[in-house]
């Protein structure tokens, strides 16, 4: 079985992964994902780079039903439906990205909590057998919390 | 430049209608605005549509009568209302004409709205991911939103009674039953903190204004409501809305406050000025943000606003007197339209059972919605 990402450009699939996002080369904001135009000065100069793997968890929220189409994960299909949990994690200094949050339960999300990014599967592609895998944030144990 | 009044209002009741079309409720609520106006369909020198599902709102003429009328058809997402009286309101200022009908209707599937990300500049694994949800970003904020500035759960709750109550005292609201506080904050969670019953729901109906150069006003009614100002704005580098990926880590205001700072400016009337409101209540959480994104209050004291009391009908500051989106669904075109009937109505004192007690002489409705776009209005009588 093959692991491929949900998208292209959108996280590197290394040990310690990394999201990949947009820096303008005429004023320096960051945009998450890439993007050709430069979401505050509009110059059409965004380069690509990594945003890091690391941040704290500015705010959260469940997923308490499953989502209509175009939604494909596979959770939402299942009999016994299990609500999933949903962050807006800070990246120090770049951007506020919208991600999934696996590993945690309710009673562990406090704001500002540091997280890391990692891959996690989504679903099994029908047709090729392959693991989709996608990027989510988790608590991030190994840090000091500050 | 000719003022604006608002002489005829009408709209049909909001729900589940199966076997009847957007168009002909939208027929509805044309003719009764303009009986309520007391003028003739051929009179109306220009007509504006608006609805996400109806491509083309101008096929009423098909029952209005064929007369040859200017009719534009607009869109602007949960604005769509403002954006359609705004464009009526210009028509009559430039002095293209002096007479014309707002109209908005909608049929909407139950459930949260969906639709296909890329057009909303969003990337397609966004809704793959299941991020593609207005109601995933409204618990996002809010929940931000109560631990910046303490707004508890039973906040959240009373905006809910408040707007059930009120719908239960308007015959064309969607949910009429009343709940307490704790049948809504013990319903289902959707996306934490907003349960099952702290949300609205799409639905159907249509409702209509009829508008006049404010100097021939008095030909047609004795309480013509003038519209003192409707602007529309999108969002600016630092909000984070609805169907983003990314915000920066610099805050920017939602684009309601621009939205209504421009309204209050246009005007010449500010939040202090305001008797009575319609905001758009999607969600509970979203009826506590923009009472402060409007002016009405600062950034957490909307437990005391809600507690108290002042929100309620016989309040100092009535809030959604008709029960709001959350009362009423939210058919999107006719949705702005049905807070104007709504303001129309209590500034003219004809509310009956759900009339405000504090004599309102100014109101203000406003608009939110993805991706980021909201409309404001101030009515004065």
């Amino acid at each position: 079985m093959t692991r491929v990402p949900i998208a292209e450009d959108l996280f590197t699939s290394t040990d310690e992964p990394s999201l990949i996002g947009g820096r303008c080369a005429e004023c320096g904001a960051f945009t998450f994902p890439v993007r050709e135009g430069c979401p505050r000065c509009g110059a059409a100069s965004v380069e690509r780079c990594e945003l890091g793997s690391r941040g704290t968890l500015y705010s959260w929220t469940s997923q308490g039903f499953p989502p209509k189409l175009p939604f494909r994960g596979e959770w939402g299909s299942r009999d016994a439906f299990e609500p999933w949990y949903v962050g807006l994690v800070e990246i120090p200094g770049t951007l506020r990205v919208e991600a999934l949050l696996v590993d945690v339960q309710e009673k562990d999300l406090e704001f500002d909590l540091p997280v890391r990014l990692v891959l996690t599967p989504f679903r099994t592609d029908p047709d090729t057998g392959d693991e989709i895998v996608t990027f989510a944030f988790t608590p991030d144990e190994g840090s000091s919390g500050a | 430049m000719p003022d604006v009044a608002i002489i005829g209002v009408a709209r049909t009741p909001f729900g589940r209608f199966p076997g009847r079309s957007a168009l002909s409720l939208g027929v509805d609520a044309a003719r009764a605005a303009l009986a309520d106006a007391g003028v003739a369909w051929n009179d109306i020198g220009f007509a504006v549509g608006g609805s996400y599902e109806v491509d083309q709102p101008d096929a009423v003429v098909g029952e209005l009568g064929l007369t040859g009328v200017q009719f534009t058809n607009v869109y602007n997402g949960c604005a769509t209302a403002g954006s359609a009286l705004a464009m009526a309101s210009q028509t009559i200022r430039l002095g293209d004409h002096g007479l014309g009908l707002v109209l908005g209707m909608d049929k909407h599937e139950g459930g949260a709205f969906t639709a296909d990300p890329t057009e909303y500049a969003c990337p397609a694994w966004f809704g793959e991911m299941g991020f593609f949800l207005t109601t995933k970003f409204f618990g996002m904020k809010i929940n931000r939103y109560m631990h910046d500035f303490g707004i508890t759960p039973d906040t959240l709750a009373a905006v809910a009674v408040k707007n059930y109550r009120n719908g239960s005292l308007t015959p064309e609201a969607f949910r009429r039953t009343e709940m307490t506080a704790e049948q809504v904050l013990q319903s289902r969670m959707l996306n934490h903190p907003l349960t099952q019953y702290m949300f609205c729901s799409p639905d159907e109906g249509a409702a209509a204004a009829v508008v006049c150069d404010a100097a021939i006003a008095h030909r047609y009614t004795d309480t013509p409501i003038y519209l003192r100002a409707v602007t529309t704005r999108t969002r600016t580098y630092g909000a984070y809305e609805v169907h983003t990926p990314s915000s920066p880590v610099e805050p920017a205001p939602a684009p309601t406050a621009a939205t209504a700072q421009a309204a209050y400016e246009l005007a010449g009337i500010g939040p202090e000025d305001i008797d009575i409101a319609q905001l758009q209540d999607t969600d509970c959480g979203a009826e506590v943000m923009h009472l402060a994104e409007v002016g009405l209050c600062a950034d957490g004291e909307q437990n005391e606003l809600l507690a108290s009391g002042a929100t309620s009908l016989q309040g100092r500051l009535p809030v959604n007197t008709d029960g709001g989106l959350i009362a009423n669904g939210e058919p999107v075109g006719a949705s702005g339209l049905r807070q104007v009937y709504e303001l129309v109505t209590q500034l003219r004192g004809r509310a009956g059972d759900r009339q405000v007690g504090n004599d309102p002489q100014v109101g203000l409705a406003q608009l939110y919605g993805a991706p980021g776009v909201a409309a404001v209005s101030i009515l004065t009588r």
